[in-house]
């Protein structure tokens, strides 16, 4: 099983969502987070005092995924993501041990 | 008696009411949001200890019979309580003596709220609701009998009671508090920032505004209240209320687009914190003005006050104080703008009736501007750093360093703004204490 982490521009998530559930993807996680990259913050003015704004409005998206559809699945979020702009995010796969369904007690690939 | 202006000014009052919880707002949007309910409290506590204290001597101190024909101070025990007013006949015969002392009792709630926003996130509240109540007692109540309180005449025109000596022997105009709302409060937010010093990590670490639409909900409010305020001063339901109205809109209309240009040409952007803070600065500008100047005069009151307090506020980072929420900034240089323009802008053909230099009227208004204008700001200076000081040394005033970065809210309140989420609303929200532990509540129930 793999844990497949995307953090994307917030415009693109809805299309990532779409995306995913075409392929069969029944769940995931989805959280507002900030943070930069080699895109540049930007400058605020609050009468005439101006703060420098470093970090960047993200959203995350988390999905657990079988070991044989971490590729498409990987694949499919990077072209939904991609608007060619600096800025678009990044997505990672990292192996997970175990998963245990709550309801059911159900454990590893059955749980996903 | 006139029933249409007691209806008048009844709901001016009302209006005027309205302001200080919308200033709260308007402050409280500009704060982090770990501080935004001291903020609302500060305002909160002015209409606790204002009004309870504006009953009981304060009214007697602003409009009472004046000690001594000097013009100073009104008798405090004269109207003790306001018991003796129940059962008077009228103010002038037009309005009942009580609508004038609500609508008077707004405007010294207001004052001491006003003072707030250059001590955010510092000051516990104990020491503010302390120095709130001193203030309006030594320094707001006396100097609303200066502007406010005039000569009572007879029909021969021959004065039967003095008042207050800036509004009848100087005859300065301050229609709606210039010098005693807005000059006033902001020579006393200039002691209290000396007195208490610069917020912890101030100016880097000090949070931008946390809630703009609050802001702008706040100023609308204000803006909503100002009416009641300018054109309610004028005590009847009449041309003087209108003109006055209509003064109080465009001027704030110009001093906000004045800012806004400000802001453009200097850094590139009109924000909405500009725009709201330009309506502000017109509105203190056209309060001393509204009854003296022609709608023309007004857009130009407002556009000075609009332009000149946009640089204004930035200068607090250049003289190293911190007036957190710019009172010195918009209220004390607003209120000398527009005090003082009433002496250039002044038309004849205005209500007040009096010519400034601008319209043929030469110097010999502007002077008595100015000295109003600088009485009130070195009285409230003065008064307000030794009150402050006094305060300071025998309770304390300020926050603990460790409080202060804790937030204000937590440790003066026990309470916290927002809780947005329902994860974090349950992990803050496991009841603690006897009382209103959830066992203790079912008890009662059964």
């Amino acid at each position: 099983m793999k844990l497949v982490t995307a953090v994307v521009q917030q415009t693109r998530v809805d299309e990532v969502r779409q995306s995913l559930t075409a392929l069969g993807v029944r769940g995931m996680t989805i959280a507002d987070v900030q943070g930069y990259g080699r895109q540049q913050g930007h400058t605020e003015i609050y009468r005439g005092a101006e703060y420098k704004v470093d970090v960047v409005d993200k959203t995350r998206v988390e999905v657990l995924v079988n070991d044989v559809d971490a590729d498409e699945v990987l694949r499919a979020i990077v072209s939904a993501a991609r608007s060619g702009r600096v800025g678009d995010g990044k997505v990672w796969v990292t192996p997970v041990e175990s998963v245990v369904r709550v309801r059911t007690g159900e454990t590893g690939e059955q749980a996903i | 008696m006139n029933s249409g202006d007691t209806a008048w000014v009844l709901v001016c009052a009302a209006l005027v009411m309205l302001m200080t919880p919308g200033l709260a707002l308007f402050y409280g949007g500009m704060v982090r949001s770990r501080g935004v309910l001291n903020m609302l409290m500060m305002s909160l506590g002015s209409l606790g200890v204002v009004g309870v204290l504006w009953v009981i001597y304060g009214y007697s101190g602003a409009f009472g019979a004046d000690l001594g024909g000097l013009g100073l101070l009104g008798s405090p025990s004269e109207f003790f309580g306001m018991s003796r007013l129940v059962g008077q006949e009228g103010l002038s015969d037009t309005i009942p003596t009580f609508a004038f002392a609500a609508f008077q009792a707004m405007f010294a709630i207001l004052t001491v709220a006003l003072i707030s926003g250059a001590i955010a996130d510092r000051a516990r509240f104990g020491p503010w609701l302390l120095f709130a109540g001193l203030w309006a007692s030594l320094v707001y109540f006396p100097v609303a009998h200066w502007v406010f309180a005039f000569d009572e005449t007879n029909a021969a025109g021959e004065v039967t009671a003095v008042g207050g000596w800036i509004a009848n022997r100087i005859a300065a105009i301050d229609f709606a508090g210039g010098t005693a709302v807005h000059i006033n409060a902001g020579a006393a937010a200039l002691a209290l920032v000396l007195v208490l010093g610069p917020r912890s990590g101030w100016p880097k670490e000090t949070g931008k505004p946390h809630n703009l639409p609050l802001v702008v909900l706040g100023a609308g409010l204000l803006w909503f209240g100002w009416f009641g305020f300018n054109a309610g001063s004028a005590l009847t339901a009449g041309t003087t209320a209108a003109i006055v109205f209509v003064n109080t809109l465009v001027g704030a209309s110009a001093a906000m687009l004045a800012w806004m240009l400000v802001e453009r040409l200097r850094h590139g952007r009109p924000t909405t914190l500009g725009a709201v803070s330009g309506i502000i600065a017109g509105l203190v500008a056209i309060t001393p003005a509204c009854s003296a100047v022609t709608p023309l005069g007004a857009i130009a009151v407002g556009a000075v006050s609009g332009a000149v307090c946009a640089l204004a506020v930035e200068l607090k980072y250049r003289l190293r104080y911190d007036d957190s929420l710019d009172v010195v900034g918009v209220h004390l240089v607003g209120g000398l703008v527009g005090t003082l323009l009433v002496g250039l802008f002044a038309s004849a053909s205005a209500p007040a009736g009096v010519a400034g230099l601008f319209y043929g009227g030469g110097l010999d208004q502007l002077w008595r501007q100015a000295v109003g204008a600088l009485a009130v700001f070195a009285y409230s200076l003065v008064l307000s750093l030794g009150i402050a000081w006094v305060v300071r040394a025998t309770i304390g005033f300020r926050l603990s360093t460790a409080d202060e970065d804790a937030g204000i809210d937590e440790t003066e309140h026990a309470e916290t703004g927002y809780h947005f989420g329902e994860t974090r609303n349950t992990l803050r929200g496991s009841r603690t204490s006897e009382h209103g532990s959830v066992e203790a509540l079912e008890g009662s129930v059964r």
